[in-house]
This record gives structure tokens, C-alpha cells and sequence, in this order.
């Protein structure tokens, strides 16, 4: 018995110190498989971030979309075939004729540059890819890498996990990716990619007071700076969220040191782009960053006389002198700067962004870009999907949480949502808070929900272990009747989360696929039979132009296809997408909305050998010159008053049939746009004229030119071209 | 119109009026059957000359004369000897050496060739002589502007005699026609108009240097496409792939077209109102040809289609616009093709066999560049090309090049179809540097996974005794050892389970010793324990990096003790009550408190640990 007593606790002791050690091997290793996992999980949304935004190479081909970022191709190929400092110097006198424009002082370097010295490593490297591939890959590579920065912004607001979390919901969010996917090579690019580093160093900064965090945080604000005009968006939130310290009562050195650095050499890096120079001392959205910046120096100040006085009474009346005084002097400075005309007021961008209405009234030239309307729930919704409910979620932990890093985040999201709420294109400056706040939501919820399920199940183990009897269990039954309750209750939220963001996933993809990875220069559409009709009809007539005119032409059209006439057709044009001269674009805008011969006078004026214009007729194509037109007139009529609005409308309604009003049927845009389409069935079933894009049918079907010919027409009729006849010999 | 082909006779008049009063005049041509193909742009000449030697000397060239506006378009010239004389094959055996020579006493308007025989001709002795001249922009465009509604009608200036060096016995004249339409034609005695041929002659017995001009104007809607340059790029790839990469710069040669160009025409009816552009174009590539695609600067261009069997491959493409005259248009295409069709091993020498022109039916080529980019680390290139072409060397750096590869340059102007003849590169290449790509990809992956590797196990610090660096590796060390009072603190937990366990076993077979003796070992290994815990901990307490953490890891520990005694208690009471047989209802009364008070403390111990862990 005493042999059997001595010897059998010693294989079980055995057991258990085997079932000891393998604890602890498997503890020493769950940190390494933590790391295992997080890093594979971020290179896996690393590449889903790439790969998810190349819908529309797979679809259409490697190609540039849209019409902003054909400028930005155009500048980056004279780039990389010039150099450098020829592009900085470069006058283009190929758009605005007879203007021309300063390309280097009056853009944002920061993408071309990117792409170029993407360009000169890949070279370096020896693969000799072509600009063009580079270029249409840039926007998906920086998305990719914002995946990792918002992991380490989630990271440092709230924990590792919220911070995969960001990265996976950045990842795919449509918000983001409505702008960077493969092709858009547009300067949001990389600037969302700039704006979440800047502000992530800037928040590591507030965090740890280090010099180089804030130093760093400067050079990521200098190329915020250099890529995008969004950069005012960070030295206004940044300065803003340093008064909001202030005022709580959060100041402390770090912040000091983290805000002043980066001011200050964010400042003087600023300065060395020449779109911006002065401006960022001189204009009146740079002035908060300033106003801040003297603040901190007084708050500091401050706490340095209360710390070499000690005396409170004696404080209060020097706080007292030293606050009028600085007030006094900081109302003063501002005053006479706004006088003198040395700090500019805002700008109009900038006031219609603080209200909705302003560019309508004011500004039509802004208003007439869709992207620049007010956001529409369905927009939201559609671009946010559940991180719409996650936010005010992810909105509740931040509040319960409260540190410097949780007070940004919150701030950059409701100011960023505002934003978002007044301009659509803003939504995507919004997606980067969004995606952290909801991140932080769900990493929260999941974490204390498993929490709630993997405790339970120990103390289920234990209390099995110890429920020796039947008997016994009465007095924890209590306890242990709510548990399972419990446990399946978090166990049915889990599954619920993980369905939302399931459904989120599956939403996030469908989005991408179906509404933004189209290239709007070719267009898609079902056949009769189902299969893919193709339309190209911009690059046919941008490509005939290239070929087909004399080197030196000048194509007059309305300006949004200026950018591409100038890179893909290569000819000057009047007016184009850099909206910089709006008289300029006015005067085209009244040659449309002219009649033919008064339109004569002012194109033989601008020299104007060929109009181009853009016709949705035949295909149903809506987004054509005449629906526009009205924003022409507009535009028009905002400069030259000759140009009456009314004129064009028939009881304050715009139509192009035979109700349409008599200078409506007889102005230039309607005549280029339906020369001889009365002639054309477009429609089994319909009158010849029948016009799809507006459902009706057209009310001059005799439309003669005098001074112009058809030089070109589409295969679709898309795109028409008109050659401006030279002036009949007298004799 | 009239005037301009009056100058024309005037200057023709003069020329033949100069006799040659050569020697050469020994040989007469017995036999000149002409046929002049104009049914696309360019114009093919076949002549059949019988030839015959009269005089005594042994002949060993024979002359050929050519008008100053034909030598002009002039592309392509071969002479054959027709051996087979019951059967009319065109082309028997090789083309004979031709060249240009200046004898004297010719009229200054002609260009004479001369074809070398491969025999002379002896006394008496005759031979056939085919000889095939191709002439590109010959055509002339008549009206030269025409609307998009127009046809276009075309003008070609010959002479109804065979212009020769020597005397002519008989000869006749056929000239092909694109169409039956003619819009006019010289007419002469005897002058036929049969369906689109147009007969002239037989003429017989004329002196030398006979000339009498025709002018034909009819009408030719064929494409008059003509790449005004065509770069074609050959890459060789020794992982078995020719890619050939054309650069196409065309235009319409044909007549010009002015005024409008109307959509709503051309779409209703397009053979009619642009019966003179060009909507598609033909390309035969070899067989087996794969990848192909087809775009210009801005894009690939959708409207191709491809089709092939074995024999060839078939694509057609459409340019983005009909093609007016004087319209241009430019694109690239491009296909790939298995390598071991055209690239063959001779004495351990490799070379490529493909053709020089271009695939596209019918096109005329101004100036056709032909690249054959070599694999890097060629060497001892020559090429040989059938015809005299411009040669000369580049290089072209291309993915993962270091050296950039060797390309032969061949350089030729007016390309017209018959160029499209097989050239060869030769070279010589190491299979070995083949593996130098890839092995140079290999090595960089593996470098920058050592450079990560080393990246993460080396200390690259700069100051080792600065602050921030010291307090980091105590900040290390502090987390070691909390980990190590997180093992202990668990081991103590098993062992408390041990405990439970063992009073799960009295309560099933009631064996107090046993339960007893677990009790001690219990008790020894916990103090064992509990002596381990002493060292980490003094160690927190010095360390001042622990001074965060130090609260909760002693709290865990008086927590531990805590439970560790109640554990005790309650399992002492368990033991004396079994010891006293006490019935079940006493025991759990007795040991209900203290079993809330484990519960609870365990849960805290728990929460505690995991706090501890996340550090």
C-alpha cells in the first residue's frame, strides 16, 4: 500500500509536468505566432489592396481614366524624358492658346515625381517596364502601402489588432478605392496615402514628445504638400486639434515639441513648392496653423513665469496682461495683414467648402463638377457601407478611452465627415477616419466578445472539474445557469460581426467591380445578345486629331476634355481641365452659346481651327456637351452678360425639341451637336432625329453650317469634330 | 491635262530619236510578251524576252532599259532564265545578277540594267529571259483631290513599245485592270479592251529604243496603304519564343481627300460614299503565332480579329477610322512565335530564318527597319539578306540586362511585297548564359531575405550606452522576467487543479491516504514554487522599469497565497469530514464559503494573468 501510495503520484506528477511544459513552449511560441500571423495577415491585405484595384486592367486594358489624370501622364512622360529641371521650367504652350500655362509653378509635383523615381528605381533595377505601366499602377501600390501606415495608426490609438482591422477595412473600403484604381493615376493617390502618414506621425509624435517622429512628421506633411491641394485639410485639423488640447487641459511638452517642429519645418518644406511658396504664410486658410503656433509659444511661456513665481495671485494678474496683451497683438498683426492685402482672405474653394451653398451662387465654375455637389446618403452608403453604423461605435469606445491619440482620430473623423457632407470627392479624406474609428469598434467589440467566450469556457472547464456531485452544484448553479446564456449570446454577436463584415467584404468588392473600375474613356455596354459592346470613340477621335490635323492646330472645345486632347490627341486647346482662367473658359463658353456667326468672330479670334464637341445622341451616352451646356451658358453668362440664361430656357425648363427655345435650336453647341443627325434613325420605331440620351426628338432637323464643316464624326457619334472654314476672300 | 501629256510625248519624241550605235546591238529579241498588273497599287511588269545572238561574239549580259519616271518607283527587279520552255514557268531557278551600267551612247532619260548571264551566249544561240519589275507610287492619283463621294481614278504613263537596246521582232503589250471601268485609255490601231485587260500590239520588226507612250486612267478603289516607316522589332528568346513587335506609320497614298467627311454618309452607305478609303487590313502571320495584340500610343485598339490553321494565322485589323486619302493613322502590332520554327544550329553557330517584310498584304513601305534583337552575350553576328539592305549595330537594354543585347540593324527602302524573302542572323550563344537571368533574380530575393534576416538579429544601435538603449534592454530583461512569474504563477494554478482533483477522487472512492499524500506533494512543490517566485520578483523590485508593472505582479502573488490557503483549508475540512464520515449535505455546507471565495479568487488571478500577459 505504501508502495503503491509512493509510487503512483509519481507517473501522474510526471504527466503533469509534461502538461506543464508544454504550456509553456506553446506560451513562449504564441507570442512568435502572434507575430507569425500578424505580419502574414498584413502581407495578405497588402496584396488584396493591390490586387483588388485592378478590376479594370483585367477588364479593359492598362490604361489611363479619366481626365485629370491624362495631364498628369502627359507631365510625367515630359518628366522622365526631360529631366527634371526642365519640367520644373516647362511652359506649355499647348493649352490655354494663346496663354499657354507655367506647368511647374502651378501644380503638384508630388505624383509625378513619385511615379518618375518609381520609374528610374524599377530602370535601376533593370526592369524596363514603360512609364505608362507605372503610372497606372502608382495609385494601387501607394493604396497598398496606406494599408500598412493605417495599421500602425491603429496601432498606436488603440492596439495591434484595431490596427489589422484598419488595414483590412482601408483596404477595400469603395471610399478609397472610387480613387485609386489601377489607372487613375490622379494626385489622391498618393496623397491619402501622404495624409494618414503625416497624421499618424504626427499623433506618434504627440505620443512619445520624440524629435524625430515630429521631424519625420514634417516631411510626411512635405509631401502632402507636394502632392495634393488637401494638404490645408492637415494644417488646419493639425493646429485645431492642438487648441482642442489646449483647452481640455492636455497641454504638456510633448505636444510643445511635436506641434512646433512640425510647423515649423513643415512650413519652410512647404514653401519650396512653387504652387504653394507664400501662400502658406500669406493666405487666410494657412492662418490657424500661425495663430496656434504663437499660442503654443504663449501657453508656454506662461507655465514658465507660474513656474518662476509660485505665486498665484500674482499669476493671475500677469496671465491677465500677458493674454490682452498677446489677443491684442494677435487681432492687431491680423487686421493690418488683411488690410494691407498681405494675408489673402480665403479663397472661394475654400469658403464653399465651410458652406454648401456658396459655389452655386458665387462660383458656377465649381458647381458644375459633379464631384464638387453635396454628398447624397446613398453616396455614403454606398462608399461606407457598415463602416457607416461602425463609426458612431468605433465614435463611443474612442469617448471611453479618451487619450491625446483617441482625441485625434475623433476630431479628423467629424471634421473629415462634415467635409465629406458637403463635397462628394471628400468622402475620400473621410475613408481613412472612418475605416480607424470603425476598426477600433470592431477590434473592441470582438475582443471583449471573445473575451466573454473564452473565459467562460475556462471557468466551465474548472467548475466541471470541481462539480465532484450533483449536490455540490446548487450553490453555483446561479452562477452557472447565466453562463451559457452569456457565452451563446456573445457567440451569436461574433457570427453577427463576422456576417457584417462578411457582407461588407462581398459589398466592397461589388462596388469596385461594377461602378469604379471603369476607365470613362471607353465605354462598355450589353449588346442586344448579351455580349460586351465596346465604345471608343474618344480615343478614335482623340487619335485622328494626333494624326490627321496639322501639328500646330488649336481644338476649341468645353474644357473638360482639354486634358485629353492635349495627351492623347496632342494638339493645343483653348480651355482644359485646370480651371485656373475662368474668363478664358467663359469666352468658350459664349462661342457655344452663340450663333454661328457671332461664334465665328470670337474662334477666328482665338485662332481656333477646330471645335470638338461631344454627342450622346445615337448611343444614349448622358454626360454630352448639351447636357452640360447649361453650365456653359452659365459659366458664360457669369462673364459676358450678353449671354442670358433665360434665352435658353422655356418656362425655366432646358429642351431640345421643338418646344426648346429659338436661340437654343440655333446657337453653335446645338448645331454641331445635331448637324445632320435628323437625318439619322437611331431608334427602330422612332422618327429619324430621335435623340436617346434625352428620349426625345430634336427640333432642328435642318441644320446648315455656314462657317464650319464636319471634318471628323465617331463611329458612335460620340465625339464630332468640326473644322472652322478660313474667312471667304471678299473679292 | 492635255498640256501636261503633250510635255510628256514631247520629251519622249526627243529621247527616242537618239539611236543607240552600241555593239551590243549583236542581239535582237525575237519575243516580248508584257504584262503590266495594275490591279492594286503597285504595279507588277512581267516581260518574257526570247533573245536571241546574231552577231559572233559570245554574249554574256543583256541590257535592260528603263524610262526615267519608272526607274524613279522602281522597288524590286529580277531577271530568270526560263529553261522550261513548254511549260511558262514564271520563275525558274535563281534571279541573275542585276546591276545598273552607263554605256555610252544611251539616251540620257533611260536607266539601263544589266543582267549578267550565267553562260554566254554563243552564235546563233537564243534564251528566255523572264524579268519582273514592281514599281510603288507609280500610280498617279488623277484628280488628285477628290470628295469623300468620289472615286478615285488613277493615271499610268507606259510606253506601247517595249523600250530595248535592241531591235524587237515581235511583242505585244496586256495590261491587267483593277476593274472594267476605264475611265480612258490611249487608243491606238490595234487596241483591245477585253473585260479589265487592255491589249496592245502584237507590234513587229522595230528598231531600238521604239517608243510610243500610253496613258491609261481608270479606276482603282484597292487600299493604297503605304507605311510611310515600318520598324520591325524581332526578339529572340532562347526559352523558346520569337517576339516581333511592328511599328506601323501608314498612310493613304491614294488621292486626297477634301471637304467634309460626313459620318451619316459613310454609315449608310460606305462602299459608295468612301468607296476610295480604307476600313481594314490584312495581315498573314505564320503559323502558330500566339499572343498577339494590336494598339497605338493611346491604347489598345479593339476592332481585330484573329483567325489561324496550321498553314498561317490570320489577322485582320481595322484601323480606329476609315482610312481617306491622305488620312494617317499609326499602330503596333505584335505576336509572339515558337522559337523552333525559325531559329536552327549550323556548325555551332545558331541562326534565325525569318522573313524580312511585312505581314500585311499589299504594302507598300517607304523605309522598313528591321531589328533583331539578339540574346545578351551574343557573339559573331553576321547577317545575310538577299537583297542590299543598310546594316548596321545597336543595343537595347531590355528587362534584367546588364550588358544591354546586340540588335542588327537592316535598313531598306521601298519594300513592296516580293522583299518578303527569308534573311538570316547568324550568332553564337552560350546555353549557359541563359540560367543568368533567373540566377540573378535568385540571388537578389535571396539577399535581401539575408539583409532582413540580419536586419532582425542584429543589434544596429549606434550608441550602446546611451539612455534610451539602456532602458530598452532593461525594459527587455523586466519583460523576461514577468514572463517567467507568469509561468510560475500558472504552474501554481496546475498544481492547485491537482489538488481539486484529488478531492474529486475522495468524493468518488473515498481513499483518504491517497488523498493525503497528494496533499503533501502538493504542498512541497507549491513552497518549491513559491521559493522560485523569490529572485524574479526581488529583481522587479530593484529594477525601476518595473515599476508599472510591480503592483499587479504582487498582487497576483498575495492573491496566489491567498487562494493557495483557502485551497488548504478547504481541503483539510474536506479530508476531516470523510475522515469522520460525515454525510454529503454537512460537507458541502462546510465547504460552500470557502468554495465562493476560490471561485472568486480565481477569476481575479485569471484576469490578472492575462493583464500581465498582454505586457
Amino acid at each position: 500500500m505504501a508502495v503503491l501510495t509512493s509510487s503512483s503520484p509519481s507517473p501522474p506528477s510526471m504527466a503533469q509536468d509534461l502538461l506543464n511544459s508544454l504550456p509553456k513552449t506553446l506560451k513562449l511560441k504564441t507570442k512568435q505566432q502572434e507575430l507569425l500571423i500578424r505580419v502574414t495577415t498584413l502581407g495578405l491585405i497588402y496584396i488584396l489592396a493591390f490586387i483588388t484595384r485592378l478590376f479594370s486592367v483585367l477588364r479593359y486594358e492598362s490604361m489611363i481614366h479619366e481626365f485629370d489624370p491624362y495631364f498628369n501622364y502627359r507631365t510625367t512622360l515630359y518628366l522622365t524624358e526631360n529631366g527634371f529641371s526642365e519640367f520644373w521650367n516647362w511652359f506649355d504652350s499647348e493649352s490655354w492658346y494663346p496663354l499657354g500655362r507655367i506647368i511647374g509653378g502651378t501644380l503638384y509635383p508630388g505624383l509625378m515625381l513619385t511615379a518618375a523615381a518609381l520609374y528610374k528605381i524599377l530602370h535601376f533595377l533593370r526592369f524596363a517596364v514603360h512609364i505608362r505601366e507605372v503610372c497606372v499602377l502608382t495609385a494601387p501600390f501607394f493604396a497598398s502601402n496606406t494599408t500598412i501606415v493605417a495599421y500602425f495608426f491603429g496601432k498606436e490609438i488603440w492596439d495591434s489588432g484595431a490596427g489589422i482591422v484598419a488595414a483590412a477595412l482601408i483596404a477595400i473600403c469603395p471610399g478609397y478605392i472610387s480613387r485609386s484604381v489601377a489607372g487613375s493615376y490622379d494626385n489622391e493617390g498618393v496623397a491619402i496615402f501622404a495624409l494618414v502618414l503625416t497624421f499618424y506621425l504626427f499623433v506618434k509624435a504627440v505620443n512619445t514628445g520624440s524629435l524625430s517622429w515630429s521631424l519625420a512628421s514634417a516631411f510626411g506633411y512635405f509631401y502632402m504638400v507636394s502632392a495634393w491641394g488637401g494638404y490645408v485639410f492637415i494644417i488646419n485639423l493639425v493646429p485645431l486639434y492642438v487648441l482642442v488640447l489646449l483647452v481640455t487641459g492636455r497641454y504638456s511638452l510633448r505636444l510643445y515639441v511635436a506641434y512646433n517642429c512640425m510647423y515649423v519645418l513643415g512650413m519652410l518644406l512647404a514653401m519650396q513648392i512653387r504652387f504653394v511658396g507664400f501662400q502658406h504664410v500669406q493666405s487666410g486658410e494657412h492662418m490657424a496653423s500661425m495663430g496656434v503656433f504663437f499660442l503654443l509659444q504663449v501657453f508656454f511661456f506662461l507655465d514658465w513665469v507660474r513656474h518662476l513665481l509660485g505665486d498665484a495671485k500674482k499669476f493671475q494678474a500677469f496671465l491677465r496682461i500677458t493674454v490682452t496683451a498677446a489677443v491684442s497683438v494677435g487681432a492687431i498683426a491680423l487686421g493690418v495683414g488683411m488690410a494691407s492685402g498681405y494675408i489673402s482672405p480665403w479663397t472661394g474653394r475654400f469658403y464653399s467648402l465651410l458652406d454648401p451653398t456658396y459655389a452655386k451662387d458665387h462660383i458656377p465654375i465649381i458647381a458644375s463638377v459633379s464631384e464638387h455637389q453635396p454628398t447624397a446618403w446613398s453616396s455614403f452608403m454606398f462608399d461606407f457601407h457598415i463602416l457607416l453604423f461602425l463609426f458612431p461605435a468605433g465614435l463611443y469606445f474612442c469617448f471611453k478611452r479618451l487619450s491625446d491619440a483617441t482625441i485625434f482620430i475623433v476630431m479628423y473623423g467629424l471634421t473629415s465627415m462634415y467635409f465629406a457632407g458637403v463635397m462628394v470627392r471628400l468622402i475620400l479624406v473621410a475613408t481613412p477616419a472612418v475605416c480607424l474609428i470603425s476598426a477600433i469598434a470592431v477590434s473592441a467589440t470582438v475582443k471583449n466578445l471573445t473575451r466573454v467566450v473564452r473565459a467562460k469556457s475556462q471557468t466551465i472547464q474548472s467548475g466541471s472539474g470541481k462539480g465532484s456531485s450533483a449536490s455540490k452544484g446548487s450553490s453555483k448553479g446561479v452562477v452557472d445557469n447565466s453562463q451559457p446564456f452569456q457565452k451563446n449570446g456573445a457567440i451569436v454577436l461574433l457570427l453577427g460581426a463576422f456576417y457584417m463584415l462578411s457582407r461588407y467584404a462581398i459589398h466592397c468588392t461589388w462596388v469596385t467591380s461594377e461602378a469604379y473600375s471603369s476607365p470613362s474613356i471607353v465605354l462598355a455596354a450589353r449588346g442586344a445578345h448579351g455580349q460586351r459592346v465596346i465604345f471608343d470613340d474618344y480615343r478614335e477621335a482623340y487619335f485622328w486629331l494626333r494624326q490627321n490635323t496639322p501639328p500646330d492646330a488649336k481644338v476649341m472645345s468645353w474644357w473638360d476634355y482639354g486634358y485629353q486632347i492635349t495627351a492623347m490627341g496632342n494638339r493645343t486647346v483653348i480651355v482644359d481641365n485646370n480651371t485656373w482662367n475662368n474668363t478664358h473658359i467663359a469666352t468658350v463658353g459664349r462661342a457655344m452659346s452663340s450663333y454661328e456667326d457671332e461664334a465665328y468672330d470670337i474662334m477666328r479670334s482665338l485662332d481656333v481651327d477646330y471645335v470638338l464637341v461631344v454627342f450622346g445622341g445615337v448611343t444614349g451616352y448622358s454626360s454630352d456637351d448639351i447636357n452640360k451646356f447649361l453650365w456653359m451658358v452659365r459659366i458664360g453668362g457669369g462673364v459676358f452678360p450678353v449671354i442670358k440664361e433665360p434665352d435658353y430656357l422655356v418656362n425655366g425648363e432646358y429642351r431640345v425639341d421643338k418646344g426648346a427655345a429659338p436661340k437654343m435650336l440655333n446657337c453653335l453647341m446645338y448645331k454641331l451637336s445635331y448637324y445632320r443627325f435628323g437625318e439619322l434613325t437611331t431608334e427602330y420605331g422612332k422618327p429619324p432625329g430621335f435623340d436617346r440620351a434625352r428620349g426625345v426628338e430634336i427640333g432642328n432637323k435642318d441644320i446648315k453650317l455656314e462657317y464650319l464643316e464636319e471634318a471628323f464624326t465617331t463611329q458612335n457619334w460620340i465625339v464630332r469634330i468640326y473644322k472652322v472654314k478660313p474667312p471667304k476672300n471678299r473679292w | 491635262m492635255m498640256t501636261r501629256l503633250n510635255l510628256f510625248l514631247f520629251t519622249f519624241t526627243i529621247l527616242s530619236s537618239h539611236l543607240l550605235s552600241a555593239s551590243a546591238s549583236d542581239l535582237i529579241l525575237t519575243k516580248v510578251d508584257r504584262r503590266i498588273d495594275l490591279s492594286s497599287q503597285i504595279v507588277r511588269t512581267t516581260t518574257t524576252l526570247k533573245v536571241e545572238n546574231t552577231g559572233s561574239d559570245i554574249v554574256s549580259e543583256i541590257l535592260l532599259s528603263f524610262p526615267e519616271n519608272h526607274v524613279n518607283h522602281l522597288a524590286h527587279l529580277t531577271a530568270t532564265l526560263n529553261e522550261g520552255r513548254g511549260k511558262a514557268k514564271t520563275s525558274s531557278g535563281v534571279g541573275l545578277p542585276v546591276e545598273v551600267v552607263h554605256p555610252k551612247g544611251v539616251p540620257p532619260k533611260l536607266t539601263i540594267y544589266s543582267v549578267t548571264l550565267p553562260k554566254g551566249l554563243g552564235k546563233g544561240d537564243s534564251l528566255t529571259l523572264d524579268v519582273l519589275a514592281v514599281f510603288s507610287h507609280i500610280l498617279k492619283p488623277f484628280p488628285e483631290k477628290i470628295t469623300q463621294a468620289d472615286i478615285q481614278l488613277l493615271l499610268f504613263q507606259e510606253s506601247a513599245y517595249y523600250i530595248s537596246p535592241y531591235a524587237v521582232k515581235v511583242q505585244s503589250l496586256t495590261v491587267k485592270l483593277p476593274d472594267a471601268r476605264v475611265e480612258s485609255y490611249t487608243k491606238l490601231e490595234d487596241t483591245k479592251l477585253q473585260g479589265s485587260e487592255l491589249k496592245y500590239g502584237a507590234y513587229e520588226n522595230l528598231p531600238p529604243f521604239s517608243y510610243l507612250p500610253i496613258v491609261i486612267h481608270f479606276e482603282n478603289n484597292q487600299p493604297f496603304a503605304v507605311a510611310k516607316e515600318l520598324v520591325r522589332e524581332i526578339e529572340i528568346s532562347h526559352w523558346g519564343n520569337v517576339q516581333i513587335t511592328e511599328h506601323y506609320n501608314l498612310v493613304h497614298g491614294g488621292a486626297q481627300s477634301k471637304g467634309e467627311f460626313s459620318r451619316l454618309d459613310y454609315q449608310a452607305r460606305p462602299y459608295v460614299r468612301g468607296a476610295s478609303a480604307f476600313r481594314r487590313l490584312v495581315a498573314k502571320l505564320p503559323p502558330r503565332a500566339h499572343s498577339v495584340y494590336y494598339r497605338d500610343e493611346i491604347g489598345n485598339i479593339s476592332t481585330s480579329s484573329l483567325w489561324g490553321d496550321s498553314k498561317k494565322t490570320e489577322l485582320v485589323i481595322e484601323p480606329r477610322y476609315p482610312i481617306f486619302g491622305g488620312w494617317k493613322t499609326a499602330f503596333t502590332i505584335g505576336y509572339g512565335l515558337p522559337l523552333k520554327d525559325f531559329l536552327f544550329g549550323l556548325d555551332g553557330k545558331r541562326f534565325l530564318n525569318i522573313s524580312f517584310g511585312s505581314p500585311i498584304n499589299e504594302l507598300v513601305i517607304d523605309t522598313l527597319i528591321v531589328k533583331v534583337v539578339l540574346p545578351e552575350g551574343s557573339k559573331d553576328i553576321s547577317a545575310s539578306v538577299p537583297f542590299p539592305v543598310k546594316q548596321r549595330q545597336e543595343t537595347k537594354f531590355s528587362h534584367l540586362d546588364i550588358a544591354g543585347r546586340p540588335v542588327v540593324v537592316l535598313e531598306k527602302n521601298d519594300a513592296v511585297p516580293e522583299h518578303n524573302e527569308h534573311f538570316q542572323v547568324y550568332y553564337k550563344f552560350n546555353c549557359l548564359s541563359m540560367l543568368r537571368e533567373p540566377l540573378m533574380l535568385i540571388s537578389g530575393f535571396f539577399f535581401l531575405f539575408v539583409a532582413s534576416i540580419v536586419y532582425m538579429h542584429a543589434d544596429l544601435s549606434i550608441s550602446k550606452s546611451s539612455a534610451s538603449y539602456l532602458a530598452k534592454i532593461q525594459w527587455e530583461e523586466v519583460q523576461a522576467t514577468v514572463r517567467q512569474v507568469h509561468n510560475i504563477i500558472s504552474r501554481c494554478l496546475t498544481t492547485h487543479d491537482k489538488l481539486e482533483a484529488s478531492l474529486h477522487d475522495l468524493s468518488r472512492t473515498g481513499d483518504v491516504q491517497a488523498c493525503k499524500a497528494t496533499r503533501k506533494s502538493v504542498d512541497s512543490s507549491l513552497k518549491e514554487l513559491t521559493k522560485e517566485l523569490k529572485s524574479p520578483v526581488a529583481f522587479l523590485q530593484s529594477s525601476p522599469q518595473a515599476a508599472q508593472i510591480l503592483p499587479k505582479v504582487e498582487e497576483v502573488i498575495v492573491k496566489e497565497r491567498d487562494l493557495q490557503e483557502k485551497l488548504m483549508a478547504k481541503h483539510s475540512t474536506v479530508v476531516d469530514c470523510y475522515e469522520k464520515k460525515l454525510g454529503g449535505r454537512e460537507i458541502e455546507n462546510r465547504v460552500a464559503l470557502h468554495h465562493q471565495k476560490i471561485a472568486a479568487l480565481r477569476l481575479e488571478i485569471d484576469d490578472i494573468m492575462d493583464l500581465i500577459d498582454e505586457i
